[in-house]
């Protein structure tokens, strides 16, 4: 589930509030978007995906909160590690274009 | 019929359109941009964004792409037919296959990223849901399309004529909307009744029971247990990988049986037992691996997150109910525009029944997504001409709501009630010794309870506030509980993906379909499968 805005890298685009399909978020005049519903999250990523700042942090695990902290993620290079798989953001090719793609049937 | 109470006063917007897309998932946007190519006006409505909403969004998919030979094609449509029970038709075969061919050429045109060959030139591949449904959402913007966000239809309108629009509440402003349309496309996605199956968890048979309570029927409920293998920590439920699996308990030792195409029932039974299976993808030959990671980026994300390497690691798995999502029933479909029995209701994507590409058993990801692009492509064109040849007097049209439980301004405890329904239904589909494995004893006590819940759902008035959708979400799951396990009563064999513990084989004389409907009382009926052969 969705575990973390960062309040340092965020620039209040509220991005994450229009694209979460479950509406989780909620938009905050002057501040940075709150996690207003947690239990909603449904663990699809696609918040992450779209932040453009690399902010958020979703946690793999689907049925419950998990503890995690902002310095150790950042330490371990995971936030805005799915945007960079993907290929998303600034100067990276999608990975739709990976010559990989070519072989096999996936 | 119950006509629910005026919603008028507090509508925040009132939108006029000949077309109106309920959806906003593949089938959703292709739809939108069929209607919108035949020069009529589109609104399309989303319960989420129309981009990231749904099944497609979050994941990669394969696509059922076959060139047009002959021979290929007929390979194509043989590989899926026996296993789903000689129900599919060779004539939705091969419009399908048509259609899906030249929209997957149309993405390439259009900028999809296809990778490149040593020529420059793109290859058509499978998808990338946050790459298509991006692209998907630029081109319907384009489209002059008007899109809503984050608003769930709450109901259907409709005269005596027919569908005429819908109206629902944005969930971030608490304004009701309405649109008044010619006619409406139902693409709101199948029913994986909440169990965080990736991205599934916005599919909760909404359309289904907008449909139905316009009168429209459903096909092949029975066909509704897919069920999905998942890591029981996270939500990617990408079976396809687990072709590479093998299946250990604890100690290391080998689950005899177990694997992801036919030995699934095997991984539920030890499961039901209370022995954790696990899982290790040792069978992909290591040069393939770079490959795997390449084309289901997200199936490798929880892993990595959590320092697991799916190659060497074994890691605890489950299954996660996909319900009609990678099952095949849904609205039945009565003619080659997916229109509906209701003048004026289209229904595309997995809220319709696939039935007519792939019998009782889903091909995957893949059908589903030519599926989708396909009949969106029909049902808009097809909802375009409707509303056209209804000419300008449709504005006139007296319209009233057809939800079954009423929509009021006043306070209700409509919202304390949501959460007990959705775990109530949840009981009755989500274990596998009711929903994997069906008996007539425990089709007819789920039956006993869901008939039950109806009713109290149905008495039930929903305060017209921000999470009102939340209680029509339990609303339409108890209704398509009640279809499924009528149809899967009725089905006395086992077929596709309908196992029946007390009929294991096939029964030669039921090779029909079955058409459910109804609200306070359900009805199923059998209706013929077309009689021509796929075998030339």
């Amino acid at each position: 589930m969705i575990e973390i805005v960062s309040e340092s890298k965020c620039i209040q685009c509220n991005l994450c509030v229009s694209v979460c399909p479950t509406n989780v978020f909620d938009k905050v005049e002057g501040d940075i978007p709150v996690i207003a519903r947690q239990s909603d999250c449904q663990t699809c990523f696609m918040c992450e995906l779209y932040c453009p700042v690399d902010a958020l942090y979703v946690s793999p695990n689907s049925e419950g909160s998990d503890l995690v902290e902002e310095e150790l993620l950042e330490e371990n290079g995971l936030l805005g590690s799915y945007r960079e798989k993907i290929g998303w953001g600034p100067g990276r090719t999608p990975i739709t274009r990976h010559p990989l793609m070519l072989e096999g049937r996936n | 019929m119950i006509m629910s109470e005026s919603m008028q006063s507090s509508v925040g917007i009132s939108l006029t359109a000949d077309v109106l897309i309920i959806g906003g998932g593949p089938a959703g946007t292709w739809a939108a941009l069929s209607a919108a190519n035949e020069g009529v006006k589109v609104v399309l409505a989303d319960k989420g964004y129309c981009g990231s909403s749904g099944a497609t969004a979050p994941s990669g998919t394969g696509v059922w792409y076959i060139q047009p030979d002959a021979e290929a094609r007929l390979e194509a449509k043989m590989s899926r037919y026996e296993l789903g029970g000689q129900l599919a038709e060779n004539a939705w075969m091969n419009r399908v296959l048509d259609k899906a061919y030249e929209r997957m050429h149309h993405l390439a045109e259009l900028g999809y990223p296809f990778p490149l060959d040593g020529s420059g030139k793109s290859v058509v591949r499978g998808l990338q849901g946050p790459e298509y449904m991006k692209l998907m959402r630029k081109l319907v913007l384009k489209a002059g399309v008007k899109i809503l966000d984050h608003s769930p239809a709450l109901e259907l309108l409709a005269d005596e004529h027919g569908v005429g629009g819908a109206r629902g509440v944005r969930t971030q402003t608490g304004e009701n909307w309405e649109v008044r349309a010619g006619a409406v496309v139902i693409a709101t996605g199948g029913c994986a009744f909440l169990s965080k199956a990736l991205g599934c968890n916005v599919l909760t048979g909404d359309g289904y029971l907008l449909a139905a309570e316009a009168g429209a029927e459903m096909s092949g409920m029975e066909f509704s247990n897919a069920y999905a293998i998942s890591p029981s920590f996270a939500s990617i439920t990408k079976t396809a990988y687990y072709r590479y699996a093998s299946f250990y308990y604890e100690d290391g030792s080998i689950v005899e049986g177990a694997g992801s195409q036919r030995g699934r029932s095997v991984i539920a039974r030890n499961l039901l037992q209370g022995r954790q299976v696990f899982a290790r993808l040792d069978q992909a030959p290591e040069e393939i691996r770079p490959r795997l990671r390449v084309g289901q980026t997200n199936f490798f994300l929880p892993f990595d997150r959590l320092g697991i390497d799916p190659f060497r690691d074994m890691f605890p798995v489950t299954l996660r109910l996909e319900g009609t999502v990678r099952g095949t029933g849904g609205i039945h479909i009565v003619n080659e525009d997916c229109g509906t029995a209701v003048p004026g209701l289209y229904a595309a994507g997995d809220a319709a029944t696939r039935e007519l590409i792939c019998g009782g058993f889903t091909g995957g990801g893949s059908h589903n997504a030519a599926w989708a692009m396909s009949s969106g492509s029909f049902s808009g064109k097809g909802a375009a001409s409707y509303a056209k040849s209804l000419g300008t007097r449709s504005s006139e049209r007296a319209l009233k709501g057809l939800s079954t439980s009423q929509l009021t301004r006043q306070e209700t405890s409509t919202g304390g009630k949501t959460g007990d329904i959705v775990e109530a239904v949840k009981a009755e589909v989500h274990p596998y010794d009711r929903n994997l494995f069906r008996t007539e004893q425990g089709l007819v006590s789920s039956l006993e309870r869901l008939d039950q819940l109806w009713k109290e759902v149905r008495a039930t008035p929903i305060t017209l506030d921000n999470r009102a959708y939340k209680f029509r979400e339990a609303a339409a799951m108890t209704a398509t509980a009640r279809w499924m396990y009528r149809s899967a009563r009725f089905r006395t064999e086992t077929r596709g993906m309908h196992k029946r513990v007390d009929y294991p084989s096939l029964d030669g004389s039921q090779r029909h379909r079955l058409i459910s409907g109804g609200l306070d009382e359900v009805s199923v009926r059998t209706e013929e499968v077309s009689k021509e052969v796929v075998l030339a």
